[in-house]
């Protein structure tokens, strides 16, 4: 492999790249030998910690949790992005009335903890008469929390559209809101694709504080497992099998990211997405042709501007 | 006013531990996720590989399970007995860095390509080209996105609450039992992280000031 | 790259399923640590005329057909639910059964719910339950919500240590120890208080406690000795309690605000049956060998 990072190497550096490669792969093969065996010696791996997961109405059990995670992540995710597109096109508005309380709002929600806001919901409002169920409490919060994210990243995408294409539009003579819909968003949509569906990666995770006002997901499940005595508390064992299951979902929308991002990369458009890599939710460097690009065609982003 | 004021001791213990946390979960993670990021642009194929299968392992797990193993698993190694919070700060910097680590991915991306050909036209080598030339560059390119990180690490630290750190995210449970009202603990707690917030934006602006790229 | 990662991932997950799916087979251990969890059969009988009016509570469940009780999930002996089985067991729930009996209600028409207990008083006043029978501590406070039958049972903050443990005998002994309790609870907070010397470790619940004195991260566990009893009665050559109780919790059962002629109602059904009682307690709490009278009841007008 060669990059501008690195010369090919020549028959020295080939050995001690070897030699380096060696010395990676064996600290970490010893540090996750260490840990697989002590947790096999501590029993976590020992058939009846696991004998749990052997039962008809555990997997049940996962499976509705599993969907009872999904719907969390559905809901959330679409209202989310709904209330993105608003607050984007308050904060882009030409009223100052509009623009400012918009943007505070947006400031607001993403500053407060998603923790703290699902906590607000669930347990503050009925300080005040209001109950909500904690599945309406997890949706909330991922909406406000996301929402204010996805607004953000709108406004990015139309804001790193050329001018030209704003001028262009005004020039046939379109109106502010005929603008918005017909030539800016439509490009800013296509240009932020990847980083919206990182940053849905992003609500599916958050999901995984449901647990906390008591929306029974997966790790309120996983939780409950660790207290079946009668298995041994097979919290590790649950953690491994929840675990899995996130991964697997994460990275199957990762990957459709991914997929997404080659279609439109390849999709031969002018203009709007400059280097064209889903990362940071921040649009707008001076990329052109990258260190980066060259030194790594693999690298894609999962990730988002939020965690 | 009067719940915090009569509480002022749990509010500042949990903000304390929130802030300790942070600065700590802040560091290690910058350190981290400097070196994961070089290792996935590194000559060394395993090295690259080990940076790709931890980023993208982690950044598609929870936090919460992330804490999971390591609040619940770590025990079971037998190893010496360590703090919670110590625990905590760990499994933030882990999860952190690979945060750190993309940013940083995409600020060498906006290293003009001829810095680090002159870097190797001048006979550094892959490790002297990224420290003297190609890092200082994307640091400065990141300090947005890196404080967008940094104030999720912020907000993130509340998780702790549930795995035995009094710190922020704790305070609800607390002053609960307390009998104070919860609507009113929690919006306290909001209010101080928006202003936590801020000033953390506040430092992002100011740092983009003293170290903008001329170009 | 990615997608191959993803495919490996489901592939491993789904193999590892149902590779398990076929191991365990056969009966599931029991839930109560002994065989006898479940009290006798013939101990009450299902009431055939209720006599009981001007209670909203009862006319509701009484028109629906079933009555819904909440109870605790994950405290072994006192209100357990058995993962794989689906079966609940432990002394609030067989409580919660004989007032079901009593009021005219047979196993199967009883509909429970797990809630946990940030959330006791709300499910009660929004009615989301008729009653609630979990570790349900009798306070002003919550009576400012609520009313309580009861208090069927009488306890107070405890301590839980590994078996063997010579340096813990009483709460005196906490100087330098780590205990663990719920994050925030009464106990914990009553730990703080007053015994500053003594270090904290806080989780959700008190199972991950019970795991963390399993590995050594803590030295003893803290909370009302009625459900550290049922911890070590289900471990009883691993744990156990120490010391006497060094506050006191009185257990009740949790109703809606208001409605006295069921509360009057349940405190008789209490009064009445000391012998049920007996038989309950023995069947689970007491499995562990301890022995205690049943509480009078707090009748208040």
């Amino acid at each position: 492999m060669s990059s501008v990072l690195f010369d090919t190497p020549g028959p020295r550096a080939r050995r001690r790249q070897v030699v380096i490669g060696a010395i990676t792969v064996v600290v970490v093969a010893v540090i996750l030998g260490f840990i697989v065996y002590r947790f096999a010696v501590t029993g976590q791996f020992s058939a009846q910690k696991w004998s749990i997961f052997g039962y008809a109405l555990v997997w049940n059990d996962i499976l509705a949790a599993l969907a009872r995670t999904l719907a969390a992540f559905a809901v959330g995710g679409v209202l989310a992005i709904v209330l993105g597109f608003v607050l984007a096109m308050g904060r882009l508005s030409d009223h100052a009335a509009v623009r400012v309380p918009v943007m505070l709002i947006t400031e607001l929600f993403r500053a407060i903890p998603l923790l703290i806001l699902m906590m607000l919901f669930y347990y503050g409002l009925p300080t005040i008469g209001i109950r909500l169920t904690p599945f309406i409490a997890v949706v909330a919060g991922l909406t406000l929390y996301n929402g204010a994210v996805f607004a953000e990243i709108f406004r990015a995408g139309v804001e790193s559209l050329p001018k030209g294409q704003r001028e262009a539009g005004m020039a046939i003579g379109l109106r502010k809101g005929q603008l918005m819909r017909m030539i800016l968003l439509p490009q800013a949509v296509r240009a932020m694709l990847p980083i919206i569906v990182a940053q849905l990666v992003v609500v599916l995770k958050d999901t995984a504080l449901g647990f906390i006002v008591t929306y029974q997901e997966l790790l309120y499940l996983a939780k409950f497992y660790g207290t079946q005595l009668q298995y041994g508390s097979p919290i590790i064992p649950s953690a491994i099998v929840m675990g899995s299951i996130y991964i697997a979902l994460c990275l199957v929308l990762a990957g459709f990211a991914k997929l997404l991002e080659v279609r439109l990369r390849g999709g031969g458009r002018k203009g709007g997405r400059k280097g064209g890599d889903g990362d940071d939710g921040l649009a707008g460097f001076p990329t052109g042709t990258s260190v980066m690009r060259l030194a790594n065609p693999d690298a894609g982003g999962t990730g988002a501007g939020g965690i | 006013m009067n719940v915090l004021l009569d509480n002022l001791d749990i509010f500042v213990t949990g903000f304390r531990n929130t802030l300790i946390m942070f600065f700590a979960s802040g560091l290690i993670a910058l350190v981290l996720g400097t070196i994961v990021g070089s290792f996935r642009v590194s000559p060394v194929a395993p090295m690259r590989a080990l940076g790709t299968i931890y980023v993208n392992l982690v950044r598609n797990t929870p936090l919460t399970l992330i804490f999971f193993f390591f609040v619940f698993g770590y025990p079971k190694l037998g190893l010496p007995r360590a703090d919670y919070i110590v625990l905590a700060i760990i499994a933030l910097s882990l999860y952190t860095a690979t945060y750190v680590a993309e940013a940083l991915r995409s600020g060498i991306n906006t290293v003009p390509l001829g810095q680090a050909e002159a870097a190797r036209a001048i006979g550094l080598t892959f490790g002297q080209s990224m420290t003297l030339v190609v890092l200082p560059q994307a640091f400065r390119a990141i300090i947005p996105p890196l404080m967008n990180v940094f104030i999720a690490l912020l907000k993130n630290t509340t998780i702790a609450a549930g795995f035995s750190v009094l710190d922020a995210g704790a305070i609800r449970a607390y002053l609960s039992e307390r009998g104070e009202p919860q609507l009113v603990v929690l919006l306290w707690v909001a209010v101080i992280f928006i202003a936590l917030a801020a000033l953390l934006s506040w430092a992002q602006r100011a740092l983009e000031k003293k170290w903008r790229l001329a170009r | 790259m990615r997608k191959k990662w993803s495919v490996a991932i489901v592939a491993t997950a789904a193999a590892a399923a149902l590779t398990l799916a076929g191991c365990a087979q056969g009966a599931p251990p029991s839930a109560g640590g002994g065989d006898a969890s479940e009290p006798p059969k013939d101990l009450y009988t299902v009431a055939d005329n209720v006599d009981l009016t001007g209670s909203p509570t009862y006319d509701k469940a009484k028109a629906a057909g079933k009555i819904t009780v909440g109870v605790k999930e994950d405290q072994p002996n006192l209100g357990f639910l058995d993962a794989a089985t689906g079966k609940r067991s432990g002394f609030d729930i067989e409580i919660a059964k004989w007032i079901a009996a009593s009021l005219g209600f047979s196993e199967k028409q009883i509909e429970f719910k797990a809630i946990p207990s940030a959330n006791r008083e709300s499910a009660i006043v929004n009615g989301d339950i008729d009653y609630y029978v979990g570790t349900y501590s009798i306070t002003d406070a919550r009576k400012q919500q609520i009313d309580f039958a009861g208090p069927y049972f009488v306890t107070g903050q405890g301590l839980l240590v590994k078996k063997g443990n010579t340096e813990i005998k009483s709460e005196k002994d906490l100087a330098g120890k780590t205990v663990c309790s719920a994050t925030g609870s009464t106990p914990i907070q009553n730990i703080k208080a007053n015994f500053p010397d003594t270090k904290t470790t806080e989780f959700d619940t008190y199972s991950q406690c019970v795991d963390a004195l399993n590995d050594g991260s803590v030295d003893a566990v803290t909370t009302d000795e009625a459900i550290l009893i049922g911890y070590a009665a289900q471990a009883p050559d691993d744990l156990e309690v120490v010391g006497k109780p060094f506050s006191t919790e009185k257990y009740g059962v949790g109703l809606p605000k208001g409605d006295s002629a069921l509360r009057h109602f349940i405190n008789k059904t209490f009064t009445d049956g000391s012998e049920v009682w007996t038989g309950i307690y023995d069947a689970t709490l007491g499995a562990s060998g301890t022995k205690v009278d049943q509480p009078e009841v707090d009748d208040y007008q």
